[in-house]
């Protein structure tokens, strides 16, 4: 066990865990997106999880951040907090706000940093960025809302961890960078119909089951449902329906 | 024992490689060296190359083209070089096909240089003035470019007749730790941009554990304006090849990989020749040059993203997977393609070793600055009168390249800034001019030595646009990865491109700054953390046009379309004069009742037509901004009536 100081508490953390693991498991909140406990390599693509650590110049992410003996961190300094923030106004630029309408209402992760950083959900400072993507997600069960995706890519690797390899993959460059799907489009040879990984892993539900219910979604929704799509859905998923 | 048979096996190579290389010449018929490397083809070479063929066959002269890189004078392309027996060698500027077959008659046949179409001569003469008096050439110092634009980049042959290979020859009867000290001594620091010293990168990769270790060949070059690791290629890849093999030899690889653009086709073409020719000689594969060292060079071309050219990004596209830059550490030098320990350099950097190695690492630490030894190649583009590639000690100042070697700004024009380094680097105004060039004089500045792409402004060019043009770039090229970068990159541009329209507001200019330093401190790779650069170095030096183009809605150097009109001074147009009319697109200009021409406001594109044809002697377009400094010219009703007539 290593011992290192996190705003002034110590905690005790196994060898191998990442600082931000550490944290989260001794209960002091560190607001992440990209990171899932399973990932020996997370990706460091939200930056959120900013830390301070003595000794260092500047905030590192904390979830590329080994603890060692004796460490001290401080999560909640000026600084930290000021780049949080941006990069939470930044995502919430990006998303469409429409919490009333989203199945993540309440269990929202970008809600929950919001209330924790004191960030308003629409934001002022910076304008909301209009797009025109056109989803090109072509799953039978699936549907995949870009103007909600905050690109943190839980579902790429969790399918990945599933499956081995992943049936989703980013997509499109800069700020048109999307998640695709890239695997089986009949719903009869399909082999993910089974599995709902990728949505539970989703923290704003931007993947979701079809037809879940949810109102107002835009792309890809439309698509018509053949009879035996549902069928075949249906006996899965008869919870669902 | 086994230098003894190393010396053997690389004599035998050097004279078959002789004999081969005179076999193909001869030398009492005149030679016609043509630049055709990717600028050269650009401007034309290759509707030269035929014309003098033809031209030669024709008058039956028996003569040798020779297709070579490019000089560096990429101004005067395409460059051809003459070397007819009795004369000194002439080089011979923007060669159209024309002057190709006016050349063969009465140069090649009759003995008349035509010193109308001569640039200079090579060697020093007394027929003709030599180019070595010119500042783009006696103020530079070659050594990447020494032969740049002088061998046939396509015959292994020539190069090793002149002396190539002979530091690899000479560095594997070496200890590997021997070489890696000689990089060391010389101070050599990675010509990609950062500046990491290259020594210390292989002594890293030399100590990791790993079996396959890798070296990568980076020259994704993806600047807008850059073109050095392409002309280098193009020129001499030789050079570059017997630089990879010496680094794999020191850090103990058994494969390298030159990853290159694939927008680079004849760098492609031109690389892949190289790499099967060494192999053929025995310079590349298994047990070269009778030692136990073996090395396997392959080409990769990228896909075409700007990303790509940072080095975990590009480690991923060549693993097949999608090219998004990853956190370092770890760095490449301990894991990197397929986990292997692996050494990324620069085309530069790689192709600086034969030198060094050959004059030693205290030779090359003399040269240049004292915290970046060496030369600097640059792309000089933009606003100068000779534009091309320059080879510069370190330390120059950016004066002396842009006006003393370069010529200054063309048209008597004011020289405004210039932009170093990319979309990554600053721009950097007229009183940084004396700043010299090398890495830590220029991040100083705000701007970054970067991998050499500099692109030089004048009073013609708006700051404003500038910066929204490069926020453009980076924008779409960000990979999607990182929060900063993919939607704060974005946020930059559209508040760039309001200020641009116009339509900027109270706190904008705060905004972009404060949202440039979080953008910077918070990205994940290289291309975030430098994207705002050219943002924050012309908000700090050219504040008042962003101020102009905030408050007054104006654009001082008249480029923004939606700040600026162009009206017809009534005084100056000339009655019946029609010049204008006809190259309106938008049939936006009208005849007034003076029977002069106005501007229909609501109409104009302000392409800027109507300025350039407008006779210059009534020179009667003006350009304005902010739009309501125009006059305004009615048009007049009986106009209209008399088209609906018309009609």
């Amino acid at each position: 066990m290593i011992k290192l100081i996190v705003d002034e508490r110590e905690i005790e953390v196994e060898e191998g865990k990442t600082l931000l693991r550490a944290c989260l498991e001794s209960g002091v909140y560190i607001p992440n997106l990209c990171f899932l406990e399973e990932m020996k390599n997370p990706p460091a693509s939200c930056r959120l999880c900013f830390v301070e650590v003595e000794g260092e110049n500047k905030p590192a992410v904390s979830c590329k951040v080994e603890p060692r003996e004796g460490m001290v961190v401080r999560t909640d300094t000026a600084a930290v907090r000021q780049l949080q923030r941006t990069a939470l106004r930044l995502l919430l630029s990006a998303h469409r706000v429409d919490c009333r309408n989203c199945p993540s209402h309440k269990k929202c992760e970008l809600q929950r940093m919001a209330r924790f950083l004191g960030v308003r959900l629409k934001s002022g400072q910076l304008e909301y960025l209009e797009r025109d993507i056109s989803s090109c997600f072509a799953h039978p069960f699936i549907t995949y809302e870009p103007l909600r995706c905050v690109l943190c890519g839980r579902c790429v690797f969790t399918c990945r961890e599933k499956n081995g390899y992943s049936l989703l993959t980013f997509a499109g460059r800069g700020f048109d960078t999307v998640v695709s799907f890239i695997g089986e489009r009949d719903p009869a040879r399909h082999s993910c119909n089974n599995c709902r990984a990728c949505v539970e892993s989703c923290p704003v539900s931007a993947i979701f089951m079809k037809g879940s219910g949810i109102r107002g979604q835009g792309s890809g929704v439309s698509i018509p449902f053949p009879e035996v799509i549902w069928r075949t859905a249906l006996s899965f998923f008869p919870i669902l329906f | 024992m086994n230098n003894k048979k190393l010396e053997e096996c690389f004599a035998s190579l050097v004279e078959k490689a002789k004999k081969c290389f005179l076999n193909s010449r001869k030398t009492d018929v005149p030679y016609i060296y043509i630049g055709m490397a990717t600028c050269g083809l650009a401007a034309g070479a290759v509707e030269t190359k035929a014309a003098f063929a033809e031209a030669l066959a024709e008058r039956h002269i028996e003569a040798h083209i020779v297709p070579v890189g490019c000089l560096g004078h990429c101004y005067a392309e395409p460059l051809v070089l003459i070397d007819n027996p009795g004369f000194p060698p002439i080089y011979y500027h923007n060669v159209n096909p024309g002057k190709a077959g006016a050349l063969v008659r009465a140069f090649l046949e009759e003995g008349d240089p035509l010193f109308e179409y001569v640039l200079g001569a090579s060697v020093e003469n007394e027929l003709i003035p030599t180019v070595i008096a010119f500042p783009r050439f006696n103020m530079e110092r070659r050594i990447v470019m020494e032969e740049c634009g002088l061998i046939d980049p396509e015959d292994i042959n020539e190069y090793i007749t002149k002396g190539g290979y002979s530091t690899l020859f000479k560095a594997l009867g070496l200890e590997p730790g021997e070489v890696i000290r000689q990089v060391l001594a010389s101070g050599l620091r990675g010509r990609g941009g950062a500046g990491f010293p290259t020594g210390k990168k292989w002594k890293f990769a030399r100590n990791a554990s790993g079996q396959e270790k890798t070296v990568i060949c980076n020259a994704d070059e993806g600047d807008p304006g850059a073109y050095m690791d392409r002309t280098i290629i193009e020129s001499n890849p030789h050079q570059l090849l017997e630089g990879i093999a010496l680094c794999a030899y020191a850090v103990g690889a058994k494969k390298a990989v030159v990853y290159v653009r694939a927008e680079y086709p004849l760098a492609v073409k031109t690389m892949t020749t190289a790499i099967s020719q060494a192999r053929q000689v025995g310079l590349l594969g298994k047990e070269i040059l009778g030692t136990d060292f073996n090395l396997e060079v392959s080409l990769f071309q990228g896909s075409g993203a700007f990303v790509c050219g940072e080095e975990t990004a590009l480690i991923q596209s060549i693993e097949g997977k999608r090219g998004m830059p990853q956190y370092r550490p770890p760095y490449p030098v301990q894991v990197g393609l397929w986990g292997q320990p692996t050494v990324i350099n620069n085309v530069k950097t790689l192709s600086f070793l034969p030198a060094i190695l050959k004059h030693g690492g205290r030779w090359y630490r003399e040269i240049g600055a004292p915290d970046s030894p060496g030369t600097a190649v640059f792309s000089v583009v933009g606003k100068v009168v000779h534009p091309g590639l320059v080879e510069v000690p370190m330390g120059t100042s950016l004066r002396t390249l842009i006006f003393d070697i370069c010529g200054g700004v063309p048209e008597k024009k004011k020289f405004k800034a210039v932009q170093i380094g990319g979309p990554s680097g600053g721009c950097l105004p007229n009183d940084f001019l004396d700043t010299p060039i090398d890495f830590d004089s220029l991040t100083q500045a705000g701007a970054m030595m970067g991998s050499g792409g500099m692109v030089v402004l004048d009073e013609g060019n708006c700051m404003v646009d500038v910066a929204r043009y490069f926020l453009d770039f980076t924008q779409k090229e960000s990979c999607g990865k990182c929060t900063f970068c993919r939607i704060g990159t974005r946020h930059l541009l559209g508040i760039l491109e309001r200020l641009t329209k116009g339509e900027g507001k109270e706190g904008d200019m705060e905004l972009l700054e404060a949202l440039s330093r979080e953008i910077k401190e918070g990205s994940l790779c290289g291309l975030g953390k430098t994207a705002p650069n050219p943002v924050l170095t012309s908000l700090k030096y050219f504040r008042d046009e962003y101020e102009a183009h905030l408050r007054e809605k104006r654009c001082p150097a008249m480029v923004c379309r939606a700040l600026t009109a162009f009206y017809i001074d009534l005084d100056r147009c000339a009655r019946g004069c029609d010049a204008c009319v006809g190259s309106c697109p938008v049939e936006a200009i009208f005849t007034t009742k003076g029977q002069k021409k106005g501007i229909d406001q609501s109409l104009c594109v302000k392409c800027g037509e109507c300025m350039a044809s407008c006779p210059r002697e009534y020179d009667a377009v003006r350009k304005v901004s902010p739009p309501e400094l125009a006059p305004k010219i009615e048009r007049p009703p009986e106009a209209k009536k008399h088209d609906q007539t018309d009609s």
